[in-house]
């Protein structure tokens, strides 16, 4: 596997590192943002909103750090999870606004 | 663009399986065993095993726990009754002793200590006092408390791990071209590939199984690594949990009168007759002897895949029934399958073997994809190694995959001896068997990162293989059921573990056994080292 892929020098490790804080980090925000989401939003009583969003984020976390290695490049990676992150940051603040 | 993606997930596969390998070893057996707590704890415990336990109704025993708690725990806030089960012949009464000014609170929870005392279900006569031990309880624990640290970080760092080996499995799925061809094929005694057919043959084998209890694992603490849903909602966690729980509010407090407690045999009749008939598991008399005294019933697991019980509360002193839980909601039930398949305590003793050993195959995975890295890469630096030069990555991960994959075996036989070894009245004694663990462990730890080669390999794989293979021996000479008396006598949770011990042992010795003929091994082919084998 390692023959395709340039396996040494910094450019190389610096994408790795991008990837992999985009991947635990940006990939934990991201599904933070979807169960606080999904939590508030589901029209359920509370505790089942509340479950539906925690075991919905699971699912989510892994799924993001597949793509953020999947990726054709670190900024790739980091752009699609903004993307991903700010579907439920702008539902979340839509409902603060509402409410 | 798809090979490139193939790639990327095995190069994800094998590095985030890596890192996390050795703690995800450990936590593997630890769950492993921990599917036999019960069973673990009853070997453990030799002077139980002489007990006949015939079957009793359950309102008998019943009868039996309230009228010893009444003689020596009247002034407890709370007392807990563990009904007899097959797995749990004695009924188990605890209390938890009215609490001093000067005690409590400070302390964890979960640690405060809960005194007592087991009785024999048809007499109520109490079972002499067995040793003090952990038994099965500290697999259980290990396996997400770890040990030696504070709960909270285990918790983190086995989640971490757990996480990691969720995309691990997912990536290796991708990774995985030819899933099914490759289920088929094994080239035993060639080096790498050997390897590789074993990782796939353990992984797919028990794929749904790896999947599954990877997934319904994050979810057992899944509060607490992603809170924000219920912070989103509750302003605190607590609120949340009476919610979830369908639990008695917290806020309910002694009326600091006395009212006799009525007694329990006619509730859990009518809480069982609500179930159809099903059994009891537990019976908590909150404020025994207090005006406010409640008594809930929950009934016994084993009935439906749900980790929550149903549960009935009744008025303590008048013995009426206040409220029955609810039917849960779609994600609060989904919730609580994913927590009971995770622990499976709904499964029949065969259904319990076969989790059993896909936990084994799970232990397999890991150890043999721990392997393979070592062996791809020895391949990688062949020429180097050749010349005599080391390399310290590859040093340090033999080390490492010897003291976790020889070594906890070896641990986990040293905390059996230690239980039957150690004089059985020492002061601290729970703890001392747990030393044993980590003494056996670390020692063996040492000498792999010390030494790591073949025949470090083969000399812990043989110690743990010969002190596992001779625990019934061990059984039999201090005060156990033996083989031939369990057996006839019924008792399939010791003749059980003699067994599996048994067979756990010689399965080692075989192991090392083979990594004693490395002939075969040095002929393998060092050509083409495959893309897609990955």
């Amino acid at each position: 596997m390692a023959d395709a892929i340039r396996t040494s020098g910094w450019a190389y490790r610096g994408g790795v590192l991008a990837r992999a804080v985009a991947a635990i980090g940006g990939g934990y925000a991201v599904s933070a943002l979807t169960a606080a989401t999904i939590a508030t939003w589901l029209p359920a009583p509370r505790v089942e909103a509340a479950v539906t969003g925690t075991l919905t984020a699971l699912i989510v976390y892994p799924c993001a750090v597949m793509w953020c290695f999947a990726a054709r490049s670190a900024a790739r990676a980091w752009v699609g999870l903004i993307v991903a992150a700010a579907v439920p940051a702008c539902a979340l603040a839509l409902h603060g606004g509402v409410a | 663009m798809k090979e490139g993606f193939r790639q990327s997930m095995a190069w994800l596969h094998t590095w985030s399986g890596l890192l996390v390998g050795w703690l995800l070893f450990l936590v593997f057996a630890a769950g492993t065993a921990a599917y036999f707590r019960d069973e673990i704890t009853l070997w453990m415990k030799p002077e139980l095993h002489a007990a006949a336990h015939p079957s009793v109704p359950q309102t008998v025993a019943l009868g039996h726990a309230q009228t010893l708690l009444e003689g020596r725990a009247a002034n407890a806030s709370r007392w807990f009754i563990t009904m007899p089960s097959e797995r749990e012949p004695a009924v188990r009464a605890s209390w938890m002793p009215a609490r001093k000014k000067d005690a409590g609170e400070a302390k964890p929870r979960g640690r405060r200590r809960f005194e007592s005392a087991e009785l024999d279900p048809v007499t109520g006569t109490e079972l002499s006092a067995p040793r003090a031990t952990r038994g099965g309880d500290f697999f259980y624990r290990l396996h997400f408390d770890l040990h030696y640290m504070s709960p909270l970080w285990a918790r983190w760092m086995v989640g971490v791990a757990a996480m990691f080996m969720l995309v691990a499995i997912l990536s290796g799925i991708v990774t995985h071209k030819r899933i099914f061809k490759d289920f088929f094929t094994f080239r035993p005694a060639k080096g790498q590939r050997s390897w590789l057919d074993a990782h796939n043959v353990t992984a797919v084998l028990a794929l749904p199984y790896h999947l599954m209890i990877t997934f319904t694992g994050i979810v057992t603490l899944m509060f607490m690594y992603m809170p924000w849903g219920v912070q989103a909602l509750y302003p605190s966690q607590d609120q949340f949990f009476t919610d979830l729980n369908n639990a008695l509010p917290a806020d309910a407090k002694p009326a600091r009168r006395l009212a006799p407690l009525a007694p329990l045999a006619p509730m859990l009749a009518q809480a069982s007759a609500a179930w159809d008939g099903a059994p009891v598991g537990r019976v908590t008399v909150n404020f025994p002897g207090d005006a406010n005294a409640t008594v809930l019933i929950s009934r016994q697991a084993g009935r439906a895949i749900g980790y929550d019980q149903p549960t009935m509360l009744f008025n303590g002193v008048s013995g009426r029934l206040l409220s029955s839980s609810t039917p849960p909601g779609t994600a609060t039930e989904t919730r609580s399958v994913l927590y009971g398949l995770h622990i499976a305590r709904f499964s029949n003793p065969l259904l319990r073997g076969l989790f059993f050993l896909s936990g084994l195959a799970g232990c397999a995975m890991v150890a043999t994809g721990l392997m393979l890295w070592a062996v791809k890469e020895r391949q990688k630096h062949a020429k180097a190694l050749a010349r005599g030069e080391g390399h310290f990555g590859l040093r340090l991960v033999d080390g490492l995959n010897i003291g976790a994959i020889a070594g906890v075996p070896l641990a986990m036989a040293a905390f059996f001896w230690a239980n039957r070894l150690l004089p059985a009245t020492m002061p601290e004694r729970p703890d001392a068997e747990i030393r044993w663990f980590f003494i056996a462990w670390g020692v063996s730890a040492l000498v792999a990162l010390a030494r790591p080669s073949r025949r470090m390999w083969q000399l812990l794989l043989a110690l743990g293989g010969v002190l596992f293979a001779l625990l019934p021996l061990l059984n039999a000479m201090t005060g156990g059921a033996h083989l031939g008396t369990a057996i006839a006598a019924g008792l399939w949770p010791v003749a059980g573990f003699d067994l599996v011990t048994l067979a756990l042992g010689i399965a080692l010795l075989f192991a090392a056994r083979r990594l004693g003929r490395p002939a075969a091994i040095k002929k393998a082919p060092v050509t083409h080292v495959t893309a897609e084998a990955a």
